[in-house]
């Protein structure tokens, strides 16, 4: 069973524009955002399900208007708890494709608890975290992804908070689907979000995303050297850089390393599987990250593995119990009412 | 020959481990079930095992039990059983002169007397000259009673409390046979410790029927009740029927978010074993994921319900907004308990009713209930549920440490005779170009239609954000904002509440005492007793505490004085002074406990003298 089996198909044929909603697109100009909400309007006619149950949930800050520009069912939450609102939906409606809009401030900072309780429960929710490295919507404070020094509104001498790296916080909360993409690639954008789609369970997508008022800029770095800042994770494929020039390899203390591979030869690349039930290596491919200016990273699915997702197994056992009892009745109501010790007043 | 007696109150006391609830709760569940009339109430320390034989560690289960209604678990106790000093030193002052005392003798050892702070063996002293002392070595007794069974030392020990049990039932004329069932059924898979327990509770039995160590055998009759099918329910377990009960007449499934605090634990308890009748239940990581989860199912067209006590619910403050704005249906439990912080979290308490009014930032109106009895938890959980389905909107429920773990006999209702709640979602755009309106409202109701995900051309976007009238829309607009605020109140302001009824059978009393939640119980025996002191005195109970019943300025303005009895500082006093400009008094205990009877009824009976004067 895949992310979407139970959500019902199109009565019609769906296009784009059926995903447009009426409301003005408010964010910054040249804001990254536009570049992930074009991605999903263009991939949702694509996944063969009925708009009527797609439903996007956001918290707050710029990532939480996401909602409001998608033609399905949709709310704004409060800050950090779209999760919750989405496990609920998630365990009483089997039939809806549930996704969830959230940024590094409103799913690692304030709703960070809920962040690793939803990945270890693994609901089917898809989980796309907007990560500018910054607090756009409250006008440019650090967030819990920014670099260590740097310097903001609110830290003027320069942060003391080390960063989180999203990828090992969500392996290490048991996540069984996690990714990252970029808003510099919408192809890759759009099949990593499909991928997404199709896990069932909690599928997390850590998505850089450029703000260009108060960080901008903030993965130039990634670019900047001949194509060689991401590393390519492909199911069954060496881990390479896009040039191919650079290659993950072990190092001889068990350590995982990028190299030249002209120096260390393609034999020794490391070969990813993403279907890997141990996540100590793909923990280890996630630190590749760069903490600081982000240079280098790995990008693309890290892990996918099936595990029975929270909301089936949770349904599972009211089925089960239901099946001796079979639906509510008034008269199964009134047993329940009696219980096991009643007596009668004449 | 058994003594007529028209009630009489027994407290079990001893410590955490002795299993004084499930004695307390069992003595009350066989007398309800031998007609009479009963009311309970636990009182047990917040921690699982406090230090053997301290005075904090005391636990204790009280039984009030009559032949003619009765609305309070009783004050003066008629029979105390201590199984230590302890429990003696903690509970002996509530033992009216002349009562009768059940003691664990074996348990007074130098070092038990030491932990409970007696200096001398009070068994020695004459200190309990005025009361009917019955001591004896309960521990060796039921020793004895068990030893065939082959148990340990420490299962040996457990079941002293169904010797008691079985003394106390002696003493009152009950029939074993009820207890003696229930044990079987209890301990079926577990044929030792059965035969053991129902060996101690005859043996306790028989040793009051052979012994002669009580002067006097009592019997209380059955209490004239109207006919009908009867069982024992405590708060927790009827407000979780009213739910599910609620969900099954509105033909939506139940969905409860919650998470473990006490003492709303139980209610979470109780659901989570309802699955057979469709209830969904999700332990939360927290407060807030709690009551997001709710919400989120009430997105998707089910009853979404939260439970909580105080700390909790100021948690939940924020969420609960969200319910506010978005107009969705939500049910929201507060098992109120004493705060503030984590207070006295065993013990009752009636102070989050602003927090449930006002907790919450911006105007943020939404009805509040509160049941008055544990059985009418039941009715109170299907009302809130109503309103909350009809109107979409959250509502909270004010529970309390009492009613939840407090029970009473329960006439069951009829499931056929229940109305219906009519949901009715939204299924076809609303608007003449064929859009959905989400935020159109009933022109008499201002009810917002409530379309569910899976809804074709339905599909549309709400959230936390100040919206248009009508369309929903996102709107900043100063205008429409303040014309969202006002509908928003007038929106719960219209939600239809039934008239107060004021029991005033003379017609001629000039002081009229207003309560609400738990404390019903005890207003209405203070009343009771006042009257019977031959003095007049009205009295009204609110269930809905916002709206308020639209009748209810009239009938503070017709008394000369009113008084609002209230285990806070006078919450409902403040509402009732600013709303309706009258001259409330609040008269307050705020000890943990129900409010006592007896300063009430003095305090009414001085305050009706005055009024006369």
């Amino acid at each position: 069973m895949n992310g979407l089996s139970l959500v019902p198909a199109p009565s019609t044929e769906l296009a784009r524009k059926d995903f447009i909603s009426s409301q003005e697109v408010k964010w910054c100009p040249g804001c990254g955002d536009y570049t992930i909400l074009a991605a999903v309007q263009g991939l949702l006619p694509q996944l063969g399900i009925a708009r009527e149950n797609t439903v996007v949930l956001s918290g707050i800050g710029c990532s939480g208007r996401f909602p409001y520009y998608v033609g399905t069912y949709g709310m704004h939450s409060i800050h950090g708890r779209a999760l919750t609102i989405a496990t609920g939906l998630t365990i009483t409606r089997p039939d809806l494709a549930v996704m969830v809009v959230t940024g590094d401030g409103d799913a690692l900072s304030i709703g960070g608890n809920h962040f690793i309780h939803t990945m270890r429960r693994n609901p089917n929710i898809t989980v796309l975290m907007f990560n500018n490295r910054i607090y756009g919507l409250t006008k440019g404070q650090y967030s819990p992804t920014s670099e260590l020094g740097k310097i903001t509104k609110s830290s003027p001498t320069g942060t003391v908070d080390t960063p989180l790296n999203p990828l090992s916080l969500a392996l290490g909360a048991e996540a069984s689907f996690v990714a990252r993409t970029t808003d510099s690639d919408k192809t890759h954008l759009t099949e990593t979000i499909r991928a997404a789609f199709a896990h069932r369970g909690a599928s997390f997508v850590e998505i850089y995303q450029n703000c260009s008022i108060f960080n901008d800029g903030a993965y130039d770095s990634l670019h900047a050297e001949d194509a060689e800042g991401f590393l390519l994770l492909e199911h069954n494929r060496p881990i390479l850089s896009a040039s191919s020039r650079l290659g993950v390899v072990r190092a001889s203390d068990g350590e995982l390393v990028v190299a030249p591979v002209d120096e260390v030869g393609m034999e020794s690349v490391l070969v990813h599987d993403a279907h890997r039930l141990d996540p100590t290596l793909a923990f280890g491919l996630s630190r590749l990250t760069d903490t600081g200016i982000i240079r280098r990273a790995p990008i693309g699915v890290l892990r996918q593995v099936d595990r029975p997702s929270f909301d089936d197994m949770a349904r599972a056992q009211v089925d089960t119990a239901m099946s001796n009892n079979g639906a509510s009745t008034d008269e199964s109501i009134q047993r329940l009412l009696a219980g096991e010790d009643t007596w009668q007043v004449h | 020959m058994a003594e007529h007696v028209s009630r009489a109150v027994v407290r079990f006391a001893g410590d955490s481990g002795d299993g004084m609830q499930l004695t307390g709760d069992r003595f009350g569940a066989d007398a309800a079930h031998q007609g009479n009339d009963i009311a309970t109430l636990p009182d047990f320390p917040a921690e699982i095992r406090a230090p053997q034989g301290s005075l904090g560690g005391v636990s204790s289960f009280q039984v009030h039990f009559a032949d003619r209604d009765i609305v309070t678990p009783g004050e003066e106790l008629d029979a105390l059983v201590a199984m230590n000093p302890a429990a003696l030193k903690v509970h002996l002052s509530s033992l009216k002169r002349g009562g009768v005392v059940i003691i664990d003798e074996s348990q007074f050892t130098k070092r038990n007397l030491t932990r409970a702070g007696y200096q001398v063996n009070p068994l020695d002293d004459g200190s309990l000259g005025s009361y009917q002392v019955v001591s004896l070595d309960l521990t060796v007794a039921t020793k004895l009673a068990v030893a065939d069974f082959g148990l340990g030392r420490k299962a040996v020990s457990r079941t002293r409390n169904m010797f008691a049990l079985g003394l106390v039932s002696w003493l009152y004329s009950r029939e074993l046979t009820p207890t003696l069932e229930w044990i079987a059924a209890k301990f079926a898979d577990k044929p030792q410790i059965r035969d053991a327990n129902t060996a101690a509770l005859r043996a306790g039995w028989n040793h009051g029927d052979t012994t002669e160590i009580f002067a006097v055998r009592y019997e209380v009759d059955p209490a004239e009740v109207p006919a009908g099918c009867y069982r024992q329910i405590a708060g927790s377990h009827a407000l979780s029927l009213g739910l599910v009960t609620a969900a099954h007449l509105a033909k939506v499934p139940l969905f409860l978010g919650s998470y473990p605090i006490t003492p709303a634990s139980d209610l979470l308890h109780q659901l989570s074993r309802m699955k057979s009748h469709g209830v969904q239940t999700f332990q939360a990581e927290d407060e807030i994921a709690a009551i997001g989860a709710a919400l989120g199912a009430s997105f998707g067209g089910a009853l979404g319900v939260t439970t909580t006590s105080g700390p909790g619910f100021a948690l939940k403050q924020e969420m609960l907004n969200l319910a506010v704005m978005t107009e969705l249906p939500l049910v929201v439990v507060d098992v109120q308990r004493a705060g503030p912080s984590t207070g006295m979290p065993t013990k009752t308490e009636q102070t989050d009713l602003l927090q449930a009014l006002f907790g919450r930032n911006g105007e943020s109106p939404l009805p509040v209930l509160a049941p008055r009895s544990p059985a009418d938890c039941f009715d109170v959980a299907i009302e809130a549920a109503r309103i909350a389905l009809t109107h979409r909107t959250p509502v909270v429920v004010l529970s309390d440490g009492y009613l939840s773990n407090g029970a009473e006999p329960w006439a069951i209702p009829s499931v056929k005779e229940m109305e219906p709640i009519n949901v009715g979602f939204a299924t076809t755009p609303n608007s003449p170009d064929g859009t959905f309106l989400p935020y159109l409202r009933d022109p008499e109701t201002l009810d917002r239609p409530w379309a569910v995900p899976g809804t074709p051309r339905l599909e549309h976007r709400i959230g936390g954000l100040e919206k248009s009238d009508r369309s929903g829309s996102v709107s900043y607009d100063a205008d429409n904002h303040d014309t969202m605020v006002r509908i928003r109140a007038e929106h719960i302001a219209r939600i239809p509440v039934a008239d107060a009824v004021v029991d005033d059978p003379s017609g001629s009393a000039r002081v009229l005492i207003v309560g609400w939640g738990s404390t019903w119980g005890s207003i209405t025996a203070a009343v009771r007793r006042v009257r019977e002191q031959g003095h007049a005195i009205a009295k009204v109970h609110l269930r809905h505490l916002h709206p308020m019943p639209a009748n209810l300025g009239e009938i503070l303005h017709g008394y000369q004085k009113v008084i609002v009895p209230e285990m806070n500082l006078g919450q409902l006093t403040m509402l009732l002074r600013s709303v309706y400009l009258v001259d409330a008094r609040c008269w307050s205990r705020v000890r943990g406990m129900p409010l006592p009877v007896g300063e009430l009824t003095d305090h009414l009976v001085h305050e009706i003298k005055e009024t006369t004067r």
